[in-house]
């Protein structure tokens, strides 16, 4: 698939120069899962292979609900399922479970963006998605690199690395994700970033009001905030439902794709120029003898 | 007038080195495209980005397994002895131009003995992370932290590397005479008089 024309690219892999800018009457979209009204029926899962044509090999169960175990080229979106032993006011534990479903987040700031070294292989739009295009991916994994939530997966067929596109097809012509749709308990919704995380808020009052006081929107600010949030019961510890709890590009990737490029290439042929300065200025050794003779 | 011509290397050293620096600037122009997008065009020259991808790791094991063949010759003659620390005193001088006050050298100078070792530790350097994500069959045995660690180290040994390399080049440019010795395998008599007399010495002994 080739970059959606129809929608400004604000930011692509391995680009020095501005990209196209013009269509900028575009408002941030954002997909908003609600743990506390997810029943984990997975007809998200369905759904997304469904319209994007996905059909994951048959696995093996791995004794838990998780089917996939985890997100693989083929699977762009897993339920995960976590029992959670959490205090209650009776003394005994209360056994919760968790469910979540995993996917890209669609940072703001995304880190499979900077690490990616091909040019166009990785686009975010102006409506916040970010996209994998797959014809420019070179299959270096770079991108599982500098992702702080371990999203991109890459084929073993092809050597491209694959995710969620947060259905960048519908939503560039106006229909929400294929998740969106399908969720029958409107544990999923979409629509711009604003609303989303208005009506997350409010969530999370209605939340707490019914005495789950932990309850919070995920939207981390240390990758700028993401296209995907969720409403969790347990906002204060996300690492529950194994999402990092202030995740930001990893300081080895932004030193690697941030300073260090500068830095080599200007010393790299800093030493070029210096060398033929200094051959310029200082003249060659050579035998002085052995040149007056000739 | 005729000069009295020293073998300085053996054609399989020759040969050795040579193929060790294409491997070189293969690796290297591959690599780069990958480190910095204004460099990206250097893929072209390898059939494409998938291409390059591919064949990036080769030929860098290809400049590791070459450099060990000169590192088994050669690594006698540099061991660094008491006797660089003088060249190491007068080495400023002789950047700008007055080459009075150097000391006699053997086969090889102290920088010609720091560029063999830097050059020695960032390949190594370079191998031993560049197996660490090398796609598609060494990358999934390592975690993401560590991989994030291999490739940070890979680039500066890289850079490093290439460092080095310009200044061995330059100094074999700079030093006339000198290129011969691996184009040719021999160089002057008044070359080696000039540059490693102690060499000049040793070799000559006898005749």
């Amino acid at each position: 698939m080739s970059s959606l024309q129809s929608q400004n690219v604000v930011a692509r892999s391995a680009t020095t120069l501005p990209t196209p800018q013009v269509r900028n009457a575009v408002p941030a979209v954002a997909k908003l899962i609600d743990e506390s009204k997810c029943i984990g029926c997975k007809a998200c899962q369905v759904a997304c292979m469904n319209w994007n044509d996905l059909r994951d090999e048959i696995g093996h169960n791995v004794g838990v609900y998780d089917n996939p175990a985890d997100l693989t080229p083929s699977s762009w979106t897993v339920m995960k399922f976590f029992e959670v032993e959490s205090p209650s006011s009776s003394g005994s534990p209360n056994l919760e479970w968790l469910i979540r479903k995993d996917g890209c987040m669609h940072c703001d700031d995304p880190g499979c963006l900077k690490a990616c070294p091909s040019p166009g292989a990785i686009v975010k739009y102006a409506n916040g998605i970010v996209d994998f295009i797959s014809e420019n991916c070179i299959g270096c994994g770079y991108c599982v690199k500098g992702c702080p939530f371990d999203v991109p997966r890459i084929s073993q067929k092809d050597n491209k690395a694959y995710k969620c596109t947060l259905c960048s097809d519908r939503v560039n012509v106006g229909l929400e994700p294929a998740c969106v749709k399908t969720c029958p308990t409107g544990a999923i919704s979409f629509g711009t970033k604003d609303d989303m995380v208005a009506y997350g808020e409010k969530r999370v009052s209605e939340l707490k009001e019914r005495g789950i006081q932990n309850a919070g929107l995920y939207n981390p600010q240390g990758v700028g905030g993401t296209h995907v949030m969720y409403v969790m019961k347990h906002a204060d510890k996300p690492e529950l439902v194994d999402l990092p709890k202030d995740p930001s590009i990893n300081p080895m990737v932004s030193l690697w794709k941030g300073l260090a490029k500068p830095l080599a290439v200007a010393g790299v042929v800093g030493a070029m120029v210096a060398g033929f300065f200094h051959y310029m200025k200082v003249g060659p050794i050579e035998d002085k003898a052995e040149k007056e003779e000739v | 007038m005729a000069q009295k011509l020293l073998q300085r290397y053996k054609d399989n050293d020759r040969m050795n080195h040579w193929f060790m620096a294409i491997m070189f600037f293969m690796a290297a122009l591959s690599g780069l495209a990958f480190f910095h997008p204004s460099l990206f065009f250097f893929t072209n020259l390898f059939g494409g980005g998938q291409w390059t991808r591919i064949l990036h790791p080769f030929m860098g094991v290809l400049m590791v397994l070459s450099f060990l063949g000169m590192f088994l010759r050669l690594w006698k003659d540099n061991v660094v002895t008491e006797a660089d620390h003088e060249w190491r005193k007068h080495a400023g001088k002789m950047i700008h131009g007055d080459k009075s006050n150097m000391p006699p050298v053997g086969k090889y100078n102290f920088g010609q003995k720091v560029i063999f070792w830097v050059m020695a530790g960032s390949l190594t350097v370079l191998l031993l992370t560049g197996f660490i994500f090398w796609r598609p069959w060494f990358a999934p045995y390592f975690s993401i932290d560590f991989m994030r660690f291999a490739v940070l180290l890979h680039a500066v040994s890289a850079v490093v590397l290439i460092l080095a390399t310009i200044v061995h080049v330059y100094a074999a440019i700079w030093v006339k005479g000198t290129v011969r010795a691996m184009t040719r395998g021999t160089v002057t008599e008044s070359w080696a008089k000039l540059n490693h007399p102690l060499w000049h010495k040793e070799v000559t002994k006898g005749q």
